[in-house]
C-alpha cells in the first residue's frame, strides 16, 4: 500500500521536472546537483582523486622502507622541510602513514564506495525517481568535499598533518607537544572527520529511507538485488555507529583545546607534569573501535554486494543461496557491533572481556565463510564471461579468502599477543578490507560505467589493469605475513636499528617495487576511465544482458530516471539461464505470464493465484503432449 | 568508427608526448634554477634530474609499448573479422591466464611459505610461548588447507567454466542441505578454535593478580624504557607521577619504605625458569611492551598500570648456541605508535641462570641516588614553603 502511494508521488514529481527541465544551469547540473546520478559521479571522481593521493603517499613511505639509508634529492624538492636532505623526516613518515590510512578507509572506501554506488544504484535498482531527500543528498556530497579539502590542507601547515596513526589514540593525539603532527594537523584531522561523519550520516539516512519507502510496485524486500541489500545494511550500520565516533572525537577536541581530562591521566611529558587527572585512554579506544570495527564492514559489505551482483550477471547464473547471502549480510551487520574489542586484546582491557570478544569475533567468520562458499557455488557450472568487472569480482573473492583466513589468527586473543600491531596485521587488513574492497569498487566502476557515462570502458586495458594490480597486490602483502610472524612491528620508520630485521630488508625492497608497479598500472585505469568518459564506445541500453531494473532506464540520463511510468517488478533479480527460456536472462520487469515455458513451481511460493495458473498451464501442456 | 578512434587516440598520444616534453623541460629549467640558487652539490641535483628523467622516459616507453600492443591486437582482431572468421576469444584467453595464475600462484605461495616462512616465529623462549605456538600451527594447518582448496576451486572454476556461446549456465539457485553443511562445518571448526584459544588466553592472562617470583617495573616514555628492580625486600615502592623530578624520573614515592632499596638497571636481566611479573607503566603516551621471543606484549598506558606474567625458559647464552649467533640478544621493542622515535625504542633483555642473576643484581645501583637523596632532603626542608606556593596557585 505504502509503495503504491510513494509511486504516485514519484509520477507527480516527474511531471514537475519535465516542466522545468530547461532551467538546469551549469551550476545546478554539475556542481550543486540534486540528481542522484550526478552526485554518484561526484562521489566517484572525488573518491578516485583521493585514492590516487593516498596511493602516492604510500609510495613515498614505501620508498623510505626500501631504502632507509639512501637520500633522494627529489624528495626534498617535492616535500621541502618534511624531507630534509632527501630523507623523510621520521615524524612526517608517521604523518604519511596516518593520512594514507585515513584517506583510504574513510574517503575512498567509505565515501567513494558507498557514496558512489549507493547513490547510483539504490534509486535505479529499487525503481525510484531519486533519493528520498535529494537536497540532503547534495549536502552529503558537499560535506564530504569539504572534509576532503580540509584533510588535504593539513599538508600545508607548519608542523605537518596528523601523525598519530589513523586510529589517533590519545594521549599521543591529545598532546600537541607529543609530536609535530599532534598540533594544528590533528585539529584539522578532527574537523575534517566531523564534516565527514555529517556527510556520511546524511547519506546513510537517505539510503535507508529510500530503500524502505520508495521501492517501485512489486519490488518487495526479497526481490531486491544483493547490491541494494548490502548498501541498505551498510547504511544502517553507518547510521548507528558513526555518531559514536563523533562523541569520541568531540571529547578529544575538548581534551586538546579546553583542558578536560576525558582520556588523559598521570602524564609527564618532556619533563613537565601535566595537570590531567582521572581520564582513561582506553575509553577513547572503546569509542573509536565501536565505530572502527563496524567501519571495516561498512567498507567491505558494499564491495560484497557489488561483486555478488557482478558474479551472478557474468556467470550467467542465479547467485547461489540468495536468502543465505542476505541472512549472512544481516548476521555480519548485527555481529559487527559486538566484536570491536578484538582490536584491544593487549591494550590493558580486562582480559576476561578479551575472551568474550574473541568468541564473538570468531562467530562472525561463519557468515563470511557462507558468503565465500556461495560465490564459489555461483561460479560452478556457470558460463563465465570475463569482463574486467568480473575479473575484479573474482579478485575480491580471492583476497577475501586470503585476508579472511588470517583474521582467524588475529581474532584469537592468545595468538594476537604476538601478532598485535605487527606486519601480520598490516597484511591481514590490506588484503581483506583494503584490496578486497577496492577491487569491489573497481568491479563496480567497470560494470556500471555504461550506466554512469553512457559509454563503455576499454576491455583490454581493463584486463591489463586487473592482472598487474592483482598480482602486485599479492606480491606486496603476502610476504608481509612472514615479517609480522618474525615480530617486525608496523609503523617503524626504519628497520636498520635492529640487526635481526636485516634479513627483511631485501623483502622490503621487493615489496616497494611491487607497490610501484601496481601504482603504475593504475595509469591504465585512469587513462581508460577518463578517455572512455569522452571518447568511449557508446553503450547499448543493457550492455551486460542483466536482469536488474537499472538497465531498463534509458542510456541518456533524465531527471527522474524513467520516461513515463516506473516499471513494475514481477520477479527476483537472478533469473539467468533459466531453462525453457530463449535468452539467458529474464528482466525483473517481465511478468511470469510472458514466460510460461520457463516458470517453476518455486517461483510462486508466495503467490497462490499465480501457482494455480501455473498448475493449470502445466496440466494443459501435459495433456497436449499426451495428445501428440 | 575504428578509424576515427585511431585518429583520436593519436591526437591524444601526441598531446601527451608534447606535454611530457614540456613538463621535462620545465622541470629541467627548474633544476638549473635551483642549481644556480642552491649552494650545495649542484652535481648531485643534476644527477637526480637525470635519474628522474630516465624513469619518466622508461614509463613513457612502457605506455607506448602497451599502446602499440593494444593496436596490434585490435588490428589482428579486425583482420580476423574481415576475413569472416571469429575474433579473438577473450573468454578463452582469460580463462587460460586464470589457470596459469593458479599454478604460478600456488607455486609462489608454496615458495613464500617455505623460504620466507622458514624464518618465522623464532623459538619461543617462554613457557606460555610454546602453548601459543602450538595453537598457531594448528590454526595454520586448518587455514592453509582452506586457503589452498578455495583458491584452487575459485580459479579452477574460472578456467573450467569459462564462457562459450554454445553453452548456458546451469540454473541452480539454492540447495538447503549443502548450505546448512557449509554453515555448520565452519561453525564447528571455529568453535574448536575458540574453545582452545579461550582457555589458552585465560591461562596466559588470568593470573589472579598474584605477584610473580620477581616483580619488575618497566616504564615507557618518549623514547626509552626505564627499569626498576624491587631490591632485597622484593617489593617495589609506590609511584606517583606528581613526584617527578629530573633525578626521580619515575616519581618514586620515598614515603613508602619499600622504595628505599629499589634498584635501577640498564638491561632487563631475568633469571631463567622463574615467574616474572612485569608491571608496565607509561609516562607520556601509550607505548607497547613487546618481546616477540617470549610471546609477550602488553600496552603501557598512562594512568592505567598493566602487567604481564611469564616464565622465561631459555637463557641468552643457550639461545646463542642454538642459533649459532654469538651476538644474539633478546630485545624489548615499543610496538605502539608513540612519536618520531618510535622505531628505535629498544632495550636489551638478557635471560641468565639464577647464580648469574644474583651476581648481577648485587652490582646494580640503588634508585635512590646521592643526588636524589640531596634533593629529597631539600624538599623536606622546603616543604612549608612549597605548600604556601601551592595555596597561591589554587587561589589563582
Amino acid at each position: 500500500m505504502s509503495t503504491l502511494a510513494v509511486h504516485d508521488h514519484g509520477v507527480v514529481h516527474h511531471d514537475h521536472d519535465q516542466e522545468h527541465h530547461h532551467t538546469d544551469t551549469f551550476i545546478t547540473k554539475y556542481v550543486f546537483s540534486q540528481d542522484h546520478k550526478m552526485i554518484a559521479k561526484q562521489f566517484l571522481i572525488t573518491g578516485i582523486t583521493m585514492a590516487v593521493i593516498a596511493m602516492l603517499l604510500s609510495i613515498l613511505f614505501r620508498i623510505q622502507l626500501a631504502y632507509p639509508d639512501k637520500t633522494f634529492p627529489l624528495m626534498e624538492t617535492l616535500l621541502g622541510r618534511f624531507a630534509p636532505n632527501g630523507r623523510l623526516d621520521p615524524e612526517f613518515y608517521l604523518s604519511l602513514v596516518t593520512i594514507h590510512g585515513t584517506i583510504m578507509v574513510f574517503f575512498v572506501l567509505t565515501a567513494g564506495l558507498s557514496g558512489t554506488f549507493s547513490n547510483l544504484l539504490i534509486p535505479l535498482q529499487v525503481g525510484a525517481r531519486d533519493m528520498a531527500s535529494p537536497f540532503i543528498n547534495m549536502l552529503s556530497y558537499w560535506f564530504f568535499f569539504t572534509a576532503s579539502v580540509i584533510m588535504i590542507s593539513s599538508f600545508f601547515v607548519q608542523k605537518g598533518p596528523a601523525g598519530a596513526g589513523w586510529t589517533i589514540y590519545p594521549p599521543l593525539s591529545a598532546l600537541p607537544k607529543a609530536m609535530g603532527g599532534s598540533g594544528l594537523g590533528m585539529t584539522l584531522w578532527l574537523i575534517s572527520m566531523v564534516c565527514f561523519i555529517a556527510s556520511s550520516l546524511m547519506g546513510g539516512i537517505n539510503y535507508v529511507s529510500t530503500v524502505l519507502n520508495m521501492r517501485t510496485k512489486g519490488m518487495d524486500l526479497w526481490k531486491m538485488p544483493l547490491s541494494v541489500w548490502a548498501f541498505f545494511l551498510t547504511a544502517i550500520l553507518g547510521v548507528l555507529s558513526f555518531p559514536v565516533l563523533v562523541a569520541g572525537v568531540v571529547l578529544l577536541i575538548f581534551d586538546r583545546s579546553f583542558g578536560t581530562s576525558f582520556y588523559l591521566s598521570d602524564i609527564v611529558l618532556n619533563g613537565k607534569i601535566m595537570p590531567f587527572e582521572g581520564g582513561s585512554p582506553i575509553l577513547f579506544q572503546h569509542l573509536f573501535w565501536f565505530l572502527g570495527h563496524p567501519e571495516v564492514y561498512i567498507v567491505i559489505m558494499p564491495a560484497m554486494g557489488i561483486s555478488s551482483e557482478v558474479i551472478a550477471v557474468n556467470s550467467r547464473k542465479p547467485i547461489f543461496g540468495y536468502h543465505a547471502m542476505v541472512y549472512s549480510l544481516i548476521g555480519i551487520t548485527t555481529l559487527s557491533f559486538i566484536v570491536w574489542g578484538h582490536h584491544m586484546f593487549v591494550t590493558g582491557m580486562n582480559p576476561f572481556l578479551g575472551g568474550v570478544f574473541m568468541i564473538t569475533t570468531l562467530i562472525i567468520a561463519v557468515p563470511s565463510a557462507v558468503k565465500t562458499f556461495n560465490w564459489l557455488a555461483t561460479l560452478w557450472r556457470g558460463n563465465i564471461r570475463f569482463t574486467p568487472a568480473m575479473l575484479f569480482a573474482i579478485g575480491l573473492v580471492s583476497f577475501f579468502i586470503s585476508g579472511g583466513l588470517t583474521g582467524i589468527f588475529l581474532g584469537n586473543a592468545a595468538l594476537d599477543i604476538n601478532l598485535h600491531d605487527t606486519y601480520f596485521v598490516v597484511a591481514h587488513f590490506h588484503l581483506v578490507m583494503g584490496s578486497a574492497a577496492i577491487f569491489g569498487m573497481l568491479a563496480g566502476v567497470y560494470h556500471w560505467f555504461p550506466k554512469m557515462f553512457g559509454r563503455l570502458m576499454d576491455e583490454k586495458l581493463g584486463y591489463l589493469h586487473f592482472w598487474i594490480t592483482f598480482i602486485c597486490a599479492y606480491l606486496v602483502f603476502f610476504p608481509m605475513h612472514f615479517m609480522g610472524l618474525d615480530g617486525v612491528p608496523r609503523r617503524y620508520y626504519a628497520m636498520t636499528e635492529f640487526p635481526a630485521f636485516n634479513r627483511w630488508l631485501s623483502v622490503n625492497t621487493f615489496i616497494t617495487w611491487a607497490a610501484i608497479t601496481a601504482a603504475v598500472a593504475q595509469i591504465a585505469f585512469l587513462y581508460n576511465f577518463i578517455h572512455s568518459i569522452f571518447w568511449g564506445k557508446k553503450s547499448p541500453q543493457n550492455p551486460w544482458n542483466s536482469t536488474t531494473l537499472e538497465w531498463t532506464a534509458p542510456v541518456e540520463h533524465i531527471h527522474g530516471n524513467w520516461p513515463g511510468e516506473i516499471p513494475t517488478v514481477y520477479r527476483w533479480p537472478y533469473d539467468y539461464s533459466k531453462p525453457g527460456h530463449d535468452t539467458d536472462f529474464i528482466l525483473q520487469t517481465t511478468p511470469f505470464s510472458e514466460t510460461m515455458s520457463s516458470n517453476l513451481p518455486h517461483d510462486f511460493e508466495d503467490n497462490p493465484v499465480g501457482l494455480e495458473q501455473y498448475n493449470q498451464w502445466a496440466k494443459t501442456q501435459r495433456s497436449s503432449e499426451e495428445v501428440k | 568508427m575504428g578509424f576515427k578512434d585511431l585518429i583520436n587516440s593519436k591526437k591524444i598520444l601526441s598531446l601527451f608526448a608534447a606535454f611530457m616534453l614540456l613538463g621535462t623541460n620545465l622541470l629541467m629549467a627548474q633544476s638549473t634554477a635551483t642549481t644556480i640558487a642552491g649552494t650545495d652539490t649542484p652535481e648531485q641535483k643534476a644527477d637526480m634530474w637525470l635519474g628522474v628523467g630516465y624513469y619518466a622516459l622508461l614509463l613513457l616507453l612502457g605506455c607506448v609499448i602497451v599502446a602499440i600492443i593494444g593496436k596490434i591486437l585490435k588490428i589482428y582482431d579486425l583482420t580476423l573479422q574481415m576475413q569472416g572468421r571469429k575474433g579473438l576469444n577473450w573468454n578463452n584467453i582469460i580463462g587460460v591466464i586464470c589457470l596459469i595464475f593458479l599454478v604460478a600462484g600456488l607455486y609462489g605461495a608454496y615458495w613464500s611459505l617455505t623460504v620466507q616462512g622458514s624464518g618465522i616465529l623464532p623459538e619461543a623462549a617462554s613457557e606460555h610461548g610454546a602453548k601459543i605456538d602450538f595453537m598457531f600451527w594448528v590454526t595454520s594447518a586448518i587455514t592453509l588447507f582452506v586457503f589452498f582448496i578455495t583458491q584452487i576451486l575459485l580459479f579452477g572454476f574460472a578456467f573450467r567454466y569459462r564462457g562459450s556461446e554454445k553453452r548456458k549456465g546451469y540454473y541452480y539457485p539454492h540447495n538447503n542441505t549443502i548450505e546448512k553443511l557449509w554453515t555448520v562445518i565452519p561453525a564447528i571448526v571455529l568453535t574448536i578454535l575458540v574453545v582452545f584459544g579461550f582457555f589458552t588466553w585465560r591461562t596466559v592472562t588470568n593470573v589472579d593478580n598474584k605477584k610473580g617470583d620477581i616483580n619488575i617495573d618497566v616504564t615507557g616514555h618518549q623514547f626509552a624504557w626505564e627499569i626498576r628492580y624491587p631490591g632485597r625486600d622484593g617489593k617495589l615502592g609506590s609511584v606517583n607521577y606528581q613526584l617527578y623530578t629530573a633525578n626521580n624520573i619515575l616519581g618514586v614515592n620515598f614515603k613508602d619504605r619499600n622504595s628505599f632499596d629499589d634498584q635501577k638497571a640498564d638491561t632487563l636481566v631475568l633469571p631463567v625458569n622463574r615467574t616474572i611479573r612485569i608491571n608496565i607503566h607509561a609516562q607520556d603516551v601509550i607505548h607497547s611492551f613487546y618481546m616477540p621471543h617470549f610471546r609477550v606484549q602488553m600496552n603501557a598506558v598512562p594512568g592505567l598500570p598493566t602487567f604481564f606474567k611469564f616464565k622465561p625458559t631459555i637463557t641468552t647464552s643457550e639461545m646463542r648456541n642454538r642459533l649459532d649467533d654469538p651476538k644474539f640478544e633478546y630485545l624489548l621493542y615499543c610496538n605502539k605508535i608513540c612519536g618520531g622515535g618510535h622505531y628505535n625504542m629498544q632495550k636489551v633483555v638478557r635471560v641468565v641462570t639464577e647464580a648469574e642473576y644474583q651476581d648481577w643484581i648485587e652490582r646494580q645501583k640503588p634508585y635512590l641516588s646521592d643526588q636524589l637523596k640531596k634533593e629529597l632532603k631539600l624538599a623536606d626542608r622546603g616543604e612549608q614553603n612549597k605548600a604556601g606556593k601551592n595555596r597561591i596557585a589554587l587561589n589563582n
